[in-house]
Parts: structure tokens; sequence; C-alpha cells
């Protein structure tokens, strides 16, 4: 059984049941799921997530969720790798890419969507629907796939192929939106009112964004139980920037970790920066915009969490910083070409940022640091095209030779 | 001038279920006030103590956030549409 107490709102702190609503009654502020943190403490140490699942449900008690019910395709527990090619590239020996392209659906939102659909099967949901940026939609399509339940995707009709297909595939009924993603996001918000169905970033919402913690988990769990230096994480919302930063805190709070002074560090695409901007304007009233950038994940105006990702900027001495379309589509090829690493165009603003960071000396080269890489690059493929130059030769030893001491010359 | 304003679930406690009304005034902030008198305690979920609308709550008239037009002086005409929403995590 899941160790949650209650629901409270991050505004006015009153407590709610534990139900499928994302908005304190009293106030209209956002809510968020509250744990038995003493009972979790009990029961969990670093042995107890050693034996648990190969997966992100080896922190179970930490999750707003029935394990015993999970909808599980297997998200989480991905690779952080050392990457030392990239480091040197950038100066700093103690670089990690914590690698989420190679989650079930090929991005971090399997994580989020594993709980929020354990979350709507516990509250007895038939149908699984949300908005999306593309990521999420194919995350949910394959999820309520494994559950067996409806599925409702709502996207910008302008989005990537490649990711229409990737959520397509799993029979949901896809619906194109003329409009921005935060239209969608806005219709969305009135269907959610008037059908019974769990929108995993609606009514669903205080359970998913839960899912996110586990980023923060893992990183410490596979550096050896610590807390990095740094992380750089990429936002559009802003939510997954602040449980990561959640999750680093509630290890330490359970005795599994020492407390973490990690410099959390934001990062935006320069088409759809609100949250970086205010930062560099030193306020915390977030102005929306409207997106224009090659990062069509990151690609939200409006963000939700902006106000409370600012706060843990301030908390943890962190940053925050955009980089442009150039600069994205660079540092997606610098990261392939040193690591084996192809990200999507977030994973670009990532590394972006993380050059921008090690060239302003914010970075010590001893220091460690967790760059978080949260989707695949075939899902993005438009944006670096350019790549697909061949030599083109006939099938004889004679023209490869002669191709080749061109190539080199 | 009438316009419609669209109440959503987490207001219909304070609106006993209503879930839109009429409003007769060519300024949004006119609007809400309208509202307000008919369902006191919008009033407390909406704004904060300084008069403003609070950071998690959207306001939309015709679908277009009122960020980008004239904010609570965005101008109202004839069967206009006003949706309150609050702010979505996204993906």
């Amino acid at each position: 059984m899941p160790y949650t107490t209650a629901l409270r709102c991050k505004e006015c702190s009153r407590e709610s049941e534990l139900l499928p609503v994302n908005v304190c009654d009293f106030c209209f502020g956002p809510l968020e799921v509250q744990y038995d943190y003493d009972a979790i403490a009990r029961v969990m140490s670093r042995e107890s997530i050693k034996n648990g699942p190969p997966s992100m449900w080896r922190y179970a008690e930490l999750l707003p969720a029935d394990p015993e019910n999970r909808v599980d395709i297997n998200a989480g527990l991905t690779p952080l790798i050392k990457a030392d090619r990239l480091g040197k590239a950038l100066g700093l020996n103690e670089l990690y890419l914590k690698n989420d392209c190679v989650n079930p659906t090929y991005s971090f939102k399997d994580r989020v969507v594993s709980v929020a659909a354990t979350a709507a099967r516990d509250f007895g949901f038939d149908t699984l629907a949300c908005a999306s940026t593309g990521n999420l939609a194919g995350s949910v399509a394959a999820h309520a796939a494994r559950a067996g339940i409806r599925c409702y995707v709502f996207i910008p009709a302008d989005l990537e192929l490649g990711k229409v297909v990737g959520a397509a595939i799993y029979g949901p009924t896809l619906v194109a939106v003329n409009g921005s993603y935060d239209d969608v996001n806005r219709l969305c918000s009135e269907i959610a009112d008037r059908y019974g169905w769990a929108f995993v970033n609606i009514n669903v919402r205080p359970y998913y964004s839960e899912g996110s913690k586990t980023l923060g988990y893992e990183a410490a769990e596979q550096l050896g139980w610590r807390a990095p230096d740094h992380a750089i994480v990429p936002a559009a919302s802003g939510s997954m920037f602040t449980k990561i930063w959640k999750g680093l805190n509630e290890l330490h709070d359970i005795g599994i970790i020492s407390k973490p002074n990690t410099k959390m560090h934001i990062a935006q695409a320069e088409g759809s920066s609100p949250i970086v901007s205010a930062y560099d304007a030193g306020i915390k009233d977030i102005r929306p915009v409207r997106p224009d950038t090659v990062a069509k994940s990151l690609a939200i105006g409006n963000p939700a969490d902006g106000y409370y990702a600012l706060k843990v900027i301030e908390d943890s001495e962190g940053t925050g910083h955009a980089v442009n379309d150039e600069e994205i589509v660079d540092s997606m090829k610098l990261l392939a070409q040193t690591e084996g690493i192809f990200a999507e165009t977030a994973g670009g603003v990532t590394i972006g940022v993380l050059r921008k960071l090690a060239a302003k000396g914010l970075i010590g080269k001893d220091e460690v640091t967790v760059a978080y890489i949260t989707g695949n690059g075939l899902k993005t493929q438009e944006a670096v095209q350019d790549v697909a130059q061949t030599v083109n030769i006939n099938a004889s030893l004679r023209d490869f030779e002669d191709a080749i001491k061109a190539e080199d010359a | 001038m009438s316009v419609t304003v669209k109440i959503p679930t987490p207001l219909r406690r304070v609106t006993d279920g209503v879930d839109e009304i009429e409003a007769s005034s060519d300024r949004l902030d006119g609007a809400l006030a309208i509202l307000n008198e008919r369902f006191p305690g919008i009033k407390e979920r909406l704004f904060n103590d300084e008069g403003e609308l609070h950071r998690f709550v959207n306001i939309y008239v015709n679908g277009e956030d009122v960020r980008f037009l004239s904010g609570l002086e965005t101008p109202l005409n004839e069967g206009d549409e006003v949706s309150i929403v609050p702010a979505v995590a996204g993906g």
C-alpha cells in the first residue's frame, strides 16, 4: 500500500483527501501529495532499494500509487554514464549523463505516466487521456495499451510525424488540435471538466508529477548514494526540475544520503524561456510567451510550475540559462559524436546549457555533475537532417578507394 | 453587452454546480465582479490581497490568454467567451 497521507495545497497548505483533483478547494492553488516519511524511513534502506525491481518501482514507497496494482512497461533505472569524451571537450572531469532516451517509449515521460496510470487504475478510471507535445502522447498511449483501458490523446496539429506515429501505433484516439500546446492544454482542461476521464497532466497531475522524483533517486543511487554537486535539467512547465530536487531531499529526509548540496541549473530554449527570463530579471512573476523553438517538447509558453522552479533555483543556489536553435542543434551533434547518445532537441538544450556553465566557470572541473538527457533523437530527426551526407560510389573497390582518398584530402 | 463566463470544476463548489453564467459587462474585471456578486467567494479564489490574479489562475477571452491582451482591463464584446482555467502541468 502507498505511504501517502493527504493532498496539500502548495499555496495555502490546507490538506485534503487523496482524490483525483489537482486544484485546492479553498484557494485554487496546485496540490501536492504528502507522505508518512517516518514510516517510509522505517522500511526503506539502500539494501531494500537494491533488492527491489530493476525499474523506477524500486522506490515504490516514495510514489503515490499502489505498486501491487502498477501499470509497468519497465520505465526507469536508465543508465548513468560517465561522459569522459564530452567532459574532456568541456574541461569537466566528473561529468555524468542520465540517459533517459532508453525508456520504453524513449523519454522520461514513462516515469510520470507509469505513476499516473497506476493512480488512475487505483481510482477506478476506465479512460486515460492527456494533452501532449509528443513524448507524453506516446507514453500515455503505451501505458493505456498495457493496462487495457481506453485512451484519448490530444496533440497540437503541427507535431513532428515521428511523434504522431509514436503515439498512434498504440491505438489511442488521437485528436490533433489546430493551435499551440497551450491551446491544447486549455481545451483539455475544459474536456476534463466535462468527461470523467483520468487526464494524466490535469486531474491526476499531483500523482503524475511525483514520478519525476525517480530521476533524482536514481542519479543518487548510481553515483554511489550521493547527490551530485550540479544538475542540469531541461524545463518546459518546470515540473521535472522541481521534482528532481524534491527527490534528492527526500532521500536525505529518510536517511539514505547526506544533505544534498546540488546546484540546480534549469535549461530552456530561447524561443520558449519564460522561467529563465524571470530568473534573469530577478523576479518570480512568470510572463507567458508564445513559443517559437526547434525544441518542441519544451514549447510551453505558460509554465505551470515556473514559480516553484524559480524557488528551487534560489534554494539550491543554482542558475538558469537559455540556448538558441543553432546551439541546440550543434549540441545534439556534439553529444552524439562524443558519447554516442542521440538525444532529441531537449537534450541539445541541456548540453547547450552545460557548455555555457562550463565556459563561464560555474562548474568546477572536479565537481560531480549530472546532465539529464530526457528524450530520444529519433523522435526529432527533422532538427538534424543535414547530417545525412553520404559518400556515393559504385560497388567497386577502386571507386571506394578513390572516394576515401578524396575524403581524406 | 452579454458575455459567457465559463466556470471550471474546482470553482463549482462555490457556484453550487453552475458551470457558466451570462454577464453584462464591457470589460473583463466587470464580468468577474458580476460573477463574484452572484457567488461570493469567487474573488478570494481568483485574486490575491493586492487585487491581482493569482499566478496559478489563467483567464482566456475567446481562447486568448488575457496576459497577451489587456489583462483585467481586456475589453469584451457581445457574445465573447471568458474561460477560467487553473494552470496545468505539461508534457
